[in-house]
Protein backbone atom coordinates (compact mmCIF):
# COMPACT_ATOMS: atom_id res chain seq x y z
CA UNK A 1 0.00 0.00 0.00
CA UNK A 2 2.96 2.26 0.66
CA UNK A 3 4.61 1.34 -2.61
CA UNK A 4 4.53 5.01 -3.50
CA UNK A 5 6.06 6.26 -0.26
CA UNK A 6 9.44 6.90 -1.83
CA UNK A 7 8.35 8.52 -5.13
CA UNK A 8 5.91 10.68 -3.13
CA UNK A 9 8.67 11.68 -0.69
CA UNK A 10 10.81 12.66 -3.70
CA UNK A 11 7.94 14.76 -5.07
CA UNK A 12 7.58 16.47 -1.70
CA UNK A 13 11.34 16.99 -1.50
CA UNK A 14 11.28 18.64 -4.92
CA UNK A 15 8.55 20.93 -3.61
CA UNK A 16 10.86 21.96 -0.72
CA UNK A 17 13.75 22.45 -3.13
CA UNK A 18 11.70 24.65 -5.41
CA UNK A 19 10.58 26.77 -2.48
CA UNK A 20 14.19 27.11 -1.32
CA UNK A 21 15.33 28.15 -4.78
CA UNK A 22 12.57 30.67 -5.16
CA UNK A 23 12.83 32.13 -1.68
CA UNK A 24 16.53 31.97 -0.76
CA UNK A 25 16.14 34.57 2.00
CA UNK A 26 15.33 31.98 4.67
CA UNK A 27 18.55 30.08 3.97
CA UNK A 28 20.53 33.33 4.13
CA UNK A 29 18.77 34.23 7.37
CA UNK A 30 19.64 30.85 8.88
CA UNK A 31 23.30 31.42 7.93
CA UNK A 32 23.24 35.05 9.07
CA UNK A 33 22.91 34.55 12.81
CA UNK A 34 25.84 32.12 13.19
CA UNK A 35 27.99 34.30 10.96
CA UNK A 36 27.30 37.34 13.16
CA UNK A 37 27.96 35.27 16.30
CA UNK A 38 31.19 34.00 14.81
CA UNK A 39 32.43 37.53 14.02
CA UNK A 40 31.39 38.64 17.50
CA UNK A 41 33.12 35.79 19.29
CA UNK A 42 36.25 35.89 17.17
CA UNK A 43 36.84 39.66 17.03
CA UNK A 44 35.30 40.84 20.32
CA UNK A 45 35.94 37.95 22.73
CA UNK A 46 38.38 35.93 20.64
CA UNK A 47 41.66 37.20 22.02
CA UNK A 48 40.68 36.81 25.67
CA UNK A 49 38.88 33.50 25.22
CA UNK A 50 41.74 32.19 23.10
CA UNK A 51 44.20 33.03 25.89
CA UNK A 52 42.00 31.20 28.38
CA UNK A 53 41.82 28.01 26.36
CA UNK A 54 45.25 26.87 27.54
CA UNK A 55 45.89 23.41 26.21
CA UNK A 56 42.33 22.99 24.94
CA UNK A 57 43.01 24.96 21.77
CA UNK A 58 44.38 23.26 18.75
CA UNK A 59 48.10 22.86 18.67
CA UNK A 60 50.35 24.60 16.22
CA UNK A 61 48.26 27.73 15.69
CA UNK A 62 49.96 30.93 16.63
CA UNK A 63 48.12 33.76 18.30
CA UNK A 64 45.24 33.63 20.78
CA UNK A 65 42.60 34.86 18.35
CA UNK A 66 43.66 32.41 15.64
CA UNK A 67 43.57 29.63 18.22
CA UNK A 68 40.07 30.65 19.18
CA UNK A 69 38.85 30.63 15.57
CA UNK A 70 39.96 27.03 15.32
CA UNK A 71 38.21 26.26 18.59
CA UNK A 72 34.89 28.03 17.96
CA UNK A 73 34.05 27.15 14.34
CA UNK A 74 32.58 23.69 15.16
CA UNK A 75 30.37 25.33 17.82
CA UNK A 76 29.29 27.99 15.34
CA UNK A 77 28.44 25.33 12.77
CA UNK A 78 26.21 23.64 15.33
CA UNK A 79 24.57 26.97 16.11
CA UNK A 80 23.69 27.06 12.42
CA UNK A 81 22.31 23.51 12.63
CA UNK A 82 20.30 24.29 15.76
CA UNK A 83 19.09 27.61 14.38
CA UNK A 84 17.86 25.91 11.23
CA UNK A 85 15.53 23.91 13.47
CA UNK A 86 13.59 27.08 14.08
CA UNK A 87 13.13 27.55 10.34
CA UNK A 88 11.98 23.95 9.99
CA UNK A 89 9.44 24.26 12.80
CA UNK A 90 8.09 27.51 11.34
CA UNK A 91 7.80 26.21 7.80
CA UNK A 92 6.08 23.01 8.95
CA UNK A 93 3.69 24.90 11.20
CA UNK A 94 2.89 27.27 8.35
CA UNK A 95 2.42 24.42 5.92
CA UNK A 96 0.03 22.64 8.29
CA UNK A 97 -2.22 25.68 8.49
CA UNK A 98 -2.21 25.94 4.71
CA UNK A 99 -5.04 24.26 2.89
CA UNK A 100 -2.68 22.26 0.71
CA UNK A 101 -1.93 19.88 3.60
CA UNK A 102 -5.63 19.09 3.93
CA UNK A 103 -5.55 18.33 0.22
CA UNK A 104 -2.60 15.97 0.65
CA UNK A 105 -4.44 14.24 3.47
CA UNK A 106 -7.46 13.48 1.30
CA UNK A 107 -5.17 11.90 -1.29
CA UNK A 108 -3.72 8.41 -1.25
CA UNK A 109 -0.25 9.62 -0.31
CA UNK A 110 1.86 7.84 2.29
CA UNK A 111 1.69 10.09 5.31
CA UNK A 112 5.39 9.73 5.95
CA UNK A 113 6.12 11.17 2.50
CA UNK A 114 4.94 14.67 3.35
CA UNK A 115 7.13 14.77 6.45
CA UNK A 116 10.07 13.06 4.78
CA UNK A 117 10.00 15.67 2.00
CA UNK A 118 10.06 18.43 4.58
CA UNK A 119 12.91 16.79 6.49
CA UNK A 120 15.09 16.22 3.42
CA UNK A 121 14.52 19.82 2.42
CA UNK A 122 15.38 21.04 5.91
CA UNK A 123 18.60 19.01 6.01
CA UNK A 124 19.67 20.35 2.65
CA UNK A 125 18.85 23.89 3.71
CA UNK A 126 20.88 23.43 6.90
CA UNK A 127 23.85 22.16 4.94
CA UNK A 128 23.64 25.13 2.57
CA UNK A 129 23.60 27.47 5.56
CA UNK A 130 26.60 25.74 7.12
CA UNK A 131 28.42 26.00 3.77
CA UNK A 132 27.96 29.77 3.94
CA UNK A 133 29.26 29.78 7.53
CA UNK A 134 32.29 27.72 6.52
CA UNK A 135 33.01 30.10 3.65
CA UNK A 136 33.02 33.10 6.00
CA UNK A 137 35.12 31.14 8.53
CA UNK A 138 37.70 30.43 5.83
CA UNK A 139 37.72 34.13 4.92
CA UNK A 140 38.52 35.20 8.47
CA UNK A 141 41.32 32.73 8.82
CA UNK A 142 39.89 29.35 9.81
CA UNK A 143 42.22 26.65 8.50
CA UNK A 144 41.09 23.05 8.86
CA UNK A 145 44.22 20.99 9.45
CA UNK A 146 42.87 17.56 8.59
CA UNK A 147 42.42 15.84 5.22
CA UNK A 148 39.49 15.54 2.76
CA UNK A 149 38.36 12.24 4.25
CA UNK A 150 37.92 13.84 7.66
CA UNK A 151 36.10 16.77 6.07
CA UNK A 152 33.74 14.36 4.38
CA UNK A 153 33.13 12.69 7.72
CA UNK A 154 32.47 16.14 9.23
CA UNK A 155 29.91 16.80 6.49
CA UNK A 156 28.28 13.46 7.25
CA UNK A 157 28.10 14.26 10.94
CA UNK A 158 26.62 17.70 10.23
CA UNK A 159 24.00 16.07 7.99
CA UNK A 160 23.20 13.56 10.73
CA UNK A 161 22.93 16.30 13.35
CA UNK A 162 20.76 18.33 10.98
CA UNK A 163 18.49 15.31 10.50
CA UNK A 164 18.11 14.93 14.25
CA UNK A 165 17.40 18.64 14.77
CA UNK A 166 14.98 18.77 11.81
CA UNK A 167 13.04 15.73 13.00
CA UNK A 168 12.75 17.13 16.50
CA UNK A 169 11.81 20.56 15.14
CA UNK A 170 9.22 19.00 12.83
CA UNK A 171 7.61 17.55 15.96
CA UNK A 172 7.82 20.91 17.72
CA UNK A 173 6.32 22.61 14.69
CA UNK A 174 3.44 20.13 14.55
CA UNK A 175 2.86 20.30 18.30
CA UNK A 176 2.62 24.09 18.22
CA UNK A 177 -0.88 25.43 17.83
CA UNK A 178 0.34 28.59 16.13
CA UNK A 179 3.20 29.70 13.94
CA UNK A 180 4.37 32.02 16.76
CA UNK A 181 4.71 29.11 19.17
CA UNK A 182 6.50 27.12 16.50
CA UNK A 183 9.06 29.90 16.15
CA UNK A 184 9.71 29.99 19.90
CA UNK A 185 9.84 26.40 21.08
CA UNK A 186 12.97 25.33 19.13
CA UNK A 187 14.94 28.29 20.50
CA UNK A 188 16.39 26.25 23.37
CA UNK A 189 18.26 24.27 20.71
CA UNK A 190 20.27 27.37 19.81
CA UNK A 191 21.33 27.74 23.44
CA UNK A 192 22.65 24.19 23.73
CA UNK A 193 25.97 24.66 21.89
CA UNK A 194 26.72 27.47 24.41
CA UNK A 195 25.97 25.16 27.35
CA UNK A 196 28.43 22.59 26.03
CA UNK A 197 31.90 22.67 24.61
CA UNK A 198 31.04 24.87 21.66
CA UNK A 199 32.54 28.13 22.90
CA UNK A 200 34.57 27.27 26.00
CA UNK A 201 35.58 23.86 27.36
CA UNK A 202 32.78 22.17 29.30
CA UNK A 203 35.29 21.40 32.05
CA UNK A 204 35.56 25.11 32.80
CA UNK A 205 31.92 25.30 33.96
CA UNK A 206 30.91 24.91 37.62
CA UNK A 207 29.08 22.00 39.31
CA UNK A 208 25.76 20.86 37.77
CA UNK A 209 26.19 23.12 34.74
CA UNK A 210 29.53 21.47 34.05
CA UNK A 211 27.95 18.04 34.38
CA UNK A 212 25.16 19.02 32.00
CA UNK A 213 27.65 20.51 29.57
CA UNK A 214 29.68 17.28 29.58
CA UNK A 215 26.71 15.03 28.97
CA UNK A 216 24.29 16.85 26.70
CA UNK A 217 24.18 15.65 23.08
CA UNK A 218 25.75 18.73 21.49
CA UNK A 219 29.04 18.23 23.35
CA UNK A 220 30.09 14.91 21.79
CA UNK A 221 28.93 16.25 18.41
CA UNK A 222 31.04 19.38 18.90
CA UNK A 223 34.06 17.36 20.04
CA UNK A 224 33.82 15.00 17.08
CA UNK A 225 33.38 17.85 14.63
CA UNK A 226 36.35 19.68 16.12
CA UNK A 227 38.46 16.56 15.86
CA UNK A 228 37.44 16.04 12.25
CA UNK A 229 38.25 19.65 11.33
CA UNK A 230 41.29 20.65 13.38
CA UNK A 231 42.58 17.29 14.58
CA UNK A 232 41.87 17.41 18.32
CA UNK A 233 41.42 13.98 19.97
CA UNK A 234 37.95 12.46 19.38
CA UNK A 235 37.94 9.35 21.55
CA UNK A 236 34.51 7.84 22.10
CA UNK A 237 32.76 11.14 21.27
CA UNK A 238 32.13 9.99 17.71
CA UNK A 239 30.14 6.94 18.73
CA UNK A 240 28.19 8.83 21.38
CA UNK A 241 27.46 11.63 18.91
CA UNK A 242 26.16 9.22 16.27
CA UNK A 243 23.98 7.41 18.81
CA UNK A 244 22.49 10.68 20.05
CA UNK A 245 21.77 11.85 16.50
CA UNK A 246 20.21 8.59 15.35
CA UNK A 247 18.18 8.31 18.56
CA UNK A 248 16.86 11.87 18.41
CA UNK A 249 16.16 11.58 14.68
CA UNK A 250 14.15 8.38 15.06
CA UNK A 251 12.21 9.54 18.11
CA UNK A 252 11.63 12.96 16.57
CA UNK A 253 10.36 11.47 13.31
CA UNK A 254 8.08 9.00 15.10
CA UNK A 255 6.69 11.79 17.25
CA UNK A 256 6.18 14.09 14.26
CA UNK A 257 4.48 11.30 12.32
CA UNK A 258 2.11 10.63 15.19
CA UNK A 259 1.23 14.29 15.47
CA UNK A 260 0.69 14.45 11.71
CA UNK A 261 -1.67 11.46 11.81
CA UNK A 262 -3.52 13.05 14.68
CA UNK A 263 -4.04 16.31 12.79
CA UNK A 264 -7.53 15.25 11.73
CA UNK A 265 -8.72 15.58 15.29
CA UNK A 266 -8.22 19.29 15.18
CA UNK A 267 -11.52 21.05 14.79
CA UNK A 268 -11.94 24.04 12.57
CA UNK A 269 -11.08 25.02 9.03
CA UNK B 1 -33.55 -6.95 -16.60
CA UNK B 2 -37.14 -7.01 -15.41
CA UNK B 3 -36.41 -5.54 -12.02
CA UNK B 4 -35.48 -1.88 -12.13
CA UNK B 5 -31.71 -1.53 -12.09
CA UNK B 6 -30.66 -0.57 -8.60
CA UNK B 7 -28.74 2.66 -8.62
CA UNK B 8 -25.51 2.22 -6.74
CA UNK B 9 -24.79 4.66 -4.00
CA UNK B 10 -21.61 6.64 -4.43
CA UNK B 11 -21.87 7.68 -0.81
CA UNK B 12 -23.72 5.96 1.97
CA UNK B 13 -23.67 7.36 5.49
CA UNK B 14 -25.35 5.79 8.48
CA UNK B 15 -25.67 7.13 12.00
CA UNK B 16 -22.83 9.58 11.71
CA UNK B 17 -21.99 11.26 15.02
CA UNK B 18 -19.29 13.82 15.78
CA UNK B 19 -18.83 15.54 19.10
CA UNK B 20 -16.39 18.10 20.37
CA UNK B 21 -16.67 17.79 24.14
CA UNK B 22 -20.29 18.47 25.02
CA UNK B 23 -20.99 19.97 21.66
CA UNK B 24 -22.66 17.50 19.30
CA UNK B 25 -21.85 18.73 15.82
CA UNK B 26 -23.42 15.83 13.93
CA UNK B 27 -26.25 13.97 15.57
CA UNK B 28 -26.73 10.60 13.86
CA UNK B 29 -27.13 11.65 10.25
CA UNK B 30 -27.88 9.31 7.34
CA UNK B 31 -27.13 10.25 3.75
CA UNK B 32 -27.41 8.45 0.43
CA UNK B 33 -25.96 9.85 -2.74
CA UNK B 34 -26.66 7.89 -5.93
CA UNK B 35 -23.85 7.53 -8.41
CA UNK B 36 -23.61 10.26 -11.01
CA UNK B 37 -25.93 12.66 -9.23
CA UNK B 38 -25.45 16.08 -7.69
CA UNK B 39 -26.22 16.17 -4.02
CA UNK B 40 -26.39 19.32 -1.92
CA UNK B 41 -26.01 19.54 1.81
CA UNK B 42 -27.73 22.78 2.61
CA UNK B 43 -27.72 24.55 5.92
CA UNK B 44 -26.87 27.69 7.82
CA UNK B 45 -23.44 28.40 9.26
CA UNK B 46 -22.58 25.95 12.02
CA UNK B 47 -25.07 23.33 10.85
CA UNK B 48 -22.29 20.73 10.58
CA UNK B 49 -21.90 20.67 6.79
CA UNK B 50 -18.14 21.04 6.73
CA UNK B 51 -17.68 18.54 9.53
CA UNK B 52 -19.70 16.00 7.55
CA UNK B 53 -17.58 16.61 4.44
CA UNK B 54 -14.38 16.33 6.43
CA UNK B 55 -15.43 13.00 7.89
CA UNK B 56 -16.51 11.55 4.56
CA UNK B 57 -13.26 12.70 2.93
CA UNK B 58 -11.20 11.04 5.71
CA UNK B 59 -9.90 14.28 7.22
CA UNK B 60 -11.76 13.76 10.49
CA UNK B 61 -12.67 10.65 12.40
CA UNK B 62 -16.29 10.24 13.46
CA UNK B 63 -17.30 9.27 16.99
CA UNK B 64 -19.85 6.82 15.62
CA UNK B 65 -21.39 5.76 12.36
CA UNK B 66 -20.46 4.16 9.11
CA UNK B 67 -19.36 5.77 5.86
CA UNK B 68 -19.06 3.97 2.53
CA UNK B 69 -17.51 5.83 -0.37
CA UNK B 70 -17.81 4.04 -3.68
CA UNK B 71 -18.65 0.97 -1.64
CA UNK B 72 -15.42 1.27 0.37
CA UNK B 73 -15.55 1.52 4.14
CA UNK B 74 -13.43 4.61 4.83
CA UNK B 75 -12.58 3.52 8.36
CA UNK B 76 -11.05 0.28 7.16
CA UNK B 77 -9.56 1.25 3.81
CA UNK B 78 -9.01 5.00 3.86
CA UNK B 79 -6.39 4.99 1.10
CA UNK B 80 -8.67 3.00 -1.18
CA UNK B 81 -11.43 5.55 -0.60
CA UNK B 82 -9.01 8.44 -1.13
CA UNK B 83 -8.26 7.14 -4.62
CA UNK B 84 -11.91 7.70 -5.56
CA UNK B 85 -12.46 11.16 -4.17
CA UNK B 86 -11.41 14.74 -4.59
CA UNK B 87 -12.14 17.61 -2.22
CA UNK B 88 -12.16 21.30 -2.84
CA UNK B 89 -12.69 22.81 0.56
CA UNK B 90 -13.40 26.27 1.87
CA UNK B 91 -9.80 26.90 2.76
CA UNK B 92 -7.83 27.43 -0.41
CA UNK B 93 -5.73 24.31 -1.00
CA UNK B 94 -3.28 25.80 -3.44
CA UNK B 95 0.36 26.59 -2.83
CA UNK B 96 0.40 30.37 -3.22
CA UNK B 97 4.18 30.59 -3.61
CA UNK B 98 4.12 28.48 -6.75
CA UNK B 99 2.70 29.05 -10.19
CA UNK B 100 -0.49 27.49 -11.50
CA UNK B 101 1.46 25.07 -13.67
CA UNK B 102 3.63 24.05 -10.72
CA UNK B 103 0.61 23.47 -8.52
CA UNK B 104 -1.07 21.31 -11.14
CA UNK B 105 2.14 19.43 -11.91
CA UNK B 106 2.57 18.64 -8.21
CA UNK B 107 -0.84 16.98 -8.30
CA UNK B 108 0.03 15.09 -11.49
CA UNK B 109 3.20 13.80 -9.80
CA UNK B 110 1.33 12.73 -6.68
CA UNK B 111 -1.15 10.86 -8.86
CA UNK B 112 1.82 9.22 -10.62
CA UNK B 113 0.57 10.18 -14.05
CA UNK B 114 4.05 10.08 -15.51
CA UNK B 115 5.78 12.95 -17.28
CA UNK B 116 3.96 12.80 -20.61
CA UNK B 117 0.44 12.17 -19.34
CA UNK B 118 0.97 14.61 -16.51
CA UNK B 119 1.89 17.40 -18.87
CA UNK B 120 -1.04 16.69 -21.15
CA UNK B 121 -3.47 16.65 -18.22
CA UNK B 122 -2.08 19.92 -16.83
CA UNK B 123 -2.42 21.57 -20.24
CA UNK B 124 -5.99 20.31 -20.62
CA UNK B 125 -7.05 21.65 -17.23
CA UNK B 126 -5.41 25.03 -17.77
CA UNK B 127 -7.41 25.35 -20.97
CA UNK B 128 -10.67 24.00 -19.52
CA UNK B 129 -10.48 26.34 -16.53
CA UNK B 130 -9.32 29.32 -18.57
CA UNK B 131 -6.15 29.83 -16.54
CA UNK B 132 -3.81 30.25 -19.48
CA UNK B 133 -2.74 33.87 -19.11
CA UNK B 134 -1.81 33.52 -15.43
CA UNK B 135 -0.58 29.94 -15.42
CA UNK B 136 3.09 30.93 -15.20
CA UNK B 137 2.70 33.44 -12.37
CA UNK B 138 2.83 32.68 -8.62
CA UNK B 139 -0.70 32.02 -7.41
CA UNK B 140 -0.44 34.67 -4.68
CA UNK B 141 -0.80 37.29 -7.40
CA UNK B 142 -4.05 35.78 -8.69
CA UNK B 143 -7.62 36.91 -8.09
CA UNK B 144 -9.90 34.99 -5.73
CA UNK B 145 -12.04 33.59 -8.52
CA UNK B 146 -9.04 32.29 -10.42
CA UNK B 147 -7.57 30.69 -7.32
CA UNK B 148 -10.84 28.92 -6.71
CA UNK B 149 -10.77 27.63 -10.26
CA UNK B 150 -7.21 26.42 -9.85
CA UNK B 151 -8.20 24.78 -6.57
CA UNK B 152 -10.89 22.80 -8.36
CA UNK B 153 -8.62 22.04 -11.31
CA UNK B 154 -6.05 20.58 -8.89
CA UNK B 155 -8.73 18.37 -7.40
CA UNK B 156 -9.64 17.13 -10.85
CA UNK B 157 -6.09 16.21 -11.94
CA UNK B 158 -6.57 12.69 -10.62
CA UNK B 159 -10.02 12.38 -12.23
CA UNK B 160 -11.91 11.56 -9.03
CA UNK B 161 -15.16 9.60 -9.35
CA UNK B 162 -16.69 11.49 -6.46
CA UNK B 163 -16.12 15.20 -6.08
CA UNK B 164 -16.69 17.08 -2.83
CA UNK B 165 -17.21 20.82 -3.02
CA UNK B 166 -17.44 22.57 0.31
CA UNK B 167 -19.12 25.93 -0.28
CA UNK B 168 -17.52 26.30 -3.69
CA UNK B 169 -18.81 29.79 -4.39
CA UNK B 170 -18.80 31.45 -0.97
CA UNK B 171 -17.15 34.82 -1.33
CA UNK B 172 -17.19 34.84 -5.11
CA UNK B 173 -18.70 37.62 -7.16
CA UNK B 174 -21.79 36.73 -9.20
CA UNK B 175 -19.87 36.30 -12.43
CA UNK B 176 -17.27 33.95 -10.90
CA UNK B 177 -20.11 32.08 -9.23
CA UNK B 178 -21.75 31.47 -12.59
CA UNK B 179 -18.44 30.27 -14.02
CA UNK B 180 -18.13 27.81 -11.12
CA UNK B 181 -21.64 26.53 -11.73
CA UNK B 182 -20.86 25.92 -15.38
CA UNK B 183 -17.73 24.03 -14.43
CA UNK B 184 -19.65 21.86 -11.98
CA UNK B 185 -22.20 21.06 -14.68
CA UNK B 186 -19.38 20.05 -17.03
CA UNK B 187 -17.92 17.75 -14.40
CA UNK B 188 -21.29 16.16 -13.81
CA UNK B 189 -21.70 15.63 -17.52
CA UNK B 190 -18.59 13.46 -17.36
CA UNK B 191 -20.39 11.14 -14.95
CA UNK B 192 -18.77 12.36 -11.75
CA UNK B 193 -20.84 12.28 -8.56
CA UNK B 194 -20.85 15.68 -6.88
CA UNK B 195 -21.39 16.25 -3.16
CA UNK B 196 -21.85 19.94 -2.56
CA UNK B 197 -22.38 21.99 0.56
CA UNK B 198 -23.79 25.43 0.37
CA UNK B 199 -25.62 28.03 2.36
CA UNK B 200 -27.04 29.51 -0.80
CA UNK B 201 -30.48 28.22 -1.58
CA UNK B 202 -30.24 29.33 -5.16
CA UNK B 203 -27.09 27.27 -5.63
CA UNK B 204 -28.65 24.10 -4.28
CA UNK B 205 -31.76 24.73 -6.36
CA UNK B 206 -29.81 25.21 -9.57
CA UNK B 207 -27.27 22.44 -9.27
CA UNK B 208 -28.57 19.66 -7.12
CA UNK B 209 -30.92 16.81 -7.93
CA UNK B 210 -31.31 16.05 -4.26
CA UNK B 211 -30.98 18.26 -1.23
CA UNK B 212 -30.58 17.45 2.43
CA UNK B 213 -31.25 20.30 4.79
CA UNK B 214 -29.02 20.18 7.84
CA UNK B 215 -29.60 22.26 10.94
CA UNK B 216 -27.89 21.94 14.28
CA UNK B 217 -26.29 18.67 13.24
CA UNK B 218 -29.56 16.99 12.30
CA UNK B 219 -31.22 16.29 8.99
CA UNK B 220 -34.38 18.38 9.03
CA UNK B 221 -35.56 17.73 5.48
CA UNK B 222 -34.54 15.79 2.41
CA UNK B 223 -35.75 15.49 -1.15
CA UNK B 224 -35.59 16.99 -4.60
CA UNK B 225 -35.81 20.78 -4.76
CA UNK B 226 -39.43 20.42 -5.90
CA UNK B 227 -40.31 18.04 -3.09
CA UNK B 228 -38.78 20.35 -0.55
CA UNK B 229 -40.69 23.32 -1.89
CA UNK B 230 -43.89 21.32 -1.57
CA UNK B 231 -43.15 20.81 2.13
CA UNK B 232 -44.11 24.31 2.99
CA UNK B 233 -46.86 26.55 1.86
CA UNK B 234 -45.51 29.56 0.11
CA UNK B 235 -45.57 31.19 -3.21
CA UNK B 236 -47.95 33.83 -4.42
CA UNK B 237 -49.74 35.19 -7.43
CA UNK B 238 -49.17 38.81 -8.33
CA UNK B 239 -51.87 40.65 -10.22
CA UNK B 240 -51.42 44.07 -11.79
CA UNK B 241 -54.19 46.45 -12.70
CA UNK B 242 -54.65 49.48 -14.91
CA UNK B 243 -56.33 51.73 -12.35
CA UNK B 244 -56.89 52.34 -8.66
CA UNK B 245 -60.55 51.45 -9.08
CA UNK B 246 -59.72 48.06 -10.54
CA UNK B 247 -57.26 47.41 -7.70
CA UNK B 248 -59.90 48.33 -5.09
CA UNK B 249 -62.41 46.06 -6.72
CA UNK B 250 -59.94 43.18 -6.85
CA UNK B 251 -58.95 43.67 -3.21
CA UNK B 252 -62.62 43.45 -2.23
CA UNK B 253 -63.06 40.27 -4.21
CA UNK B 254 -59.89 38.52 -3.04
CA UNK B 255 -59.69 39.08 0.69
CA UNK B 256 -56.27 38.52 2.23
CA UNK B 257 -54.24 39.89 -0.64
CA UNK B 258 -51.44 42.33 -0.07
CA UNK B 259 -51.79 45.67 -1.84
CA UNK B 260 -49.00 47.44 -3.59
CA UNK B 261 -50.46 50.90 -4.13
CA UNK B 262 -47.54 52.27 -6.10
CA UNK B 263 -47.54 49.51 -8.68
CA UNK B 264 -51.32 49.09 -8.56
CA UNK B 265 -50.74 45.42 -7.78
CA UNK B 266 -52.17 42.82 -5.49
CA UNK B 267 -50.22 39.85 -4.19
CA UNK B 268 -52.35 36.86 -3.28
CA UNK B 269 -50.99 33.81 -1.46
CA UNK B 270 -51.25 30.62 -3.46
CA UNK B 271 -49.14 27.93 -4.97
CA UNK B 272 -49.85 28.98 -8.55
CA UNK B 273 -51.32 25.61 -9.52
CA UNK B 274 -53.57 25.52 -12.58
CA UNK B 275 -56.75 24.83 -10.56
CA UNK B 276 -56.05 27.59 -8.09
CA UNK B 277 -55.29 30.04 -10.87
CA UNK B 278 -58.43 29.15 -12.77
CA UNK B 279 -60.66 29.71 -9.76
CA UNK B 280 -58.86 32.93 -8.97
CA UNK B 281 -59.45 34.26 -12.48
CA UNK B 282 -63.05 33.04 -12.45
CA UNK B 283 -63.74 35.03 -9.33
CA UNK B 284 -62.18 38.15 -10.80
CA UNK B 285 -64.18 37.63 -14.00
CA UNK B 286 -67.37 37.31 -12.01
CA UNK B 287 -66.59 40.62 -10.33
CA UNK B 288 -65.72 42.14 -13.75
CA UNK B 289 -62.19 43.05 -12.74
CA UNK B 290 -59.78 43.58 -15.63
CA UNK B 291 -56.34 42.15 -14.91
CA UNK B 292 -53.50 43.75 -16.84
CA UNK B 293 -50.79 41.31 -15.91
CA UNK B 294 -50.34 38.18 -13.85
CA UNK B 295 -47.23 36.55 -12.53
CA UNK B 296 -46.67 33.53 -10.34
CA UNK B 297 -43.89 33.36 -7.75
CA UNK B 298 -43.55 29.71 -6.80
CA UNK B 299 -42.47 28.67 -3.35
CA UNK B 300 -38.71 28.76 -3.24
CA UNK B 301 -36.18 27.13 -1.00
CA UNK B 302 -36.03 30.35 0.94
CA UNK B 303 -39.48 29.56 2.27
CA UNK B 304 -38.42 26.02 3.11
CA UNK B 305 -35.32 27.26 4.85
CA UNK B 306 -37.22 29.81 6.84
CA UNK B 307 -39.93 27.49 7.99
CA UNK B 308 -37.62 24.59 8.85
CA UNK B 309 -34.72 26.38 10.48
CA UNK B 310 -36.48 29.47 11.73
CA UNK B 311 -33.92 31.60 9.96
CA UNK B 312 -33.70 33.46 6.72
CA UNK B 313 -30.97 31.94 4.58
CA UNK B 314 -27.64 31.24 6.19
CA UNK B 315 -25.81 33.68 3.97
CA UNK B 316 -27.22 36.60 5.95
CA UNK B 317 -23.86 37.84 7.06
CA UNK B 318 -23.00 38.65 3.50
CA UNK B 319 -19.99 36.73 2.17
CA UNK B 320 -16.78 38.73 2.31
Amino acid sequence: MNANAIPDAVTMFRRSLRRMRRYPSLTLFIAGIPVVLMLLFVYVFGSTLGAGLGGAGSAGVSGDRAAYIAYVVPGILLIAVAGAGQGTAISIAMDMTAGIIARFRTMAIARSSVLAGHLLGAVLQTLLATAIVVAVALLIGFRPTTGPLAWLAALGLLALAATAVSALSAGLGLAANSVETASNTPMFLTLLPFLGSGFVPASSMPGPLGWFAEHQPFTPITETLRGLLVGTPIGDSALIAVLWCVGIALLGFAWALRLYERLPERPGA
Amino acid sequence: MTAPATVRNAIRVRGLVKRYGDNTVLDAIDLDVPEGSVFALLGPNGAGKTTAVHIITTLLRPDAGEVLVGGVDIARHPDQARRLIGLTGQVSAVDPQFTGVENLTLMADLHHLGRQRGRTRVRELIEQFDLGEAAGRPVQTWSGGMRRRLDLAMTLVGEPRILFLDEPTTGLDPRSRRVMWDIVRDVVADGVTVFLTTQYLEEADRLAGRIVLLDGGRVVAAGTPTELKRLVPGGSVRLEFGSQAQLDLAAETLVGGERDELALALEVPGDGGVQALRSLLDRLDAASVVVDALSVRPADLDDVFLSLTGRRDGGEESPQ
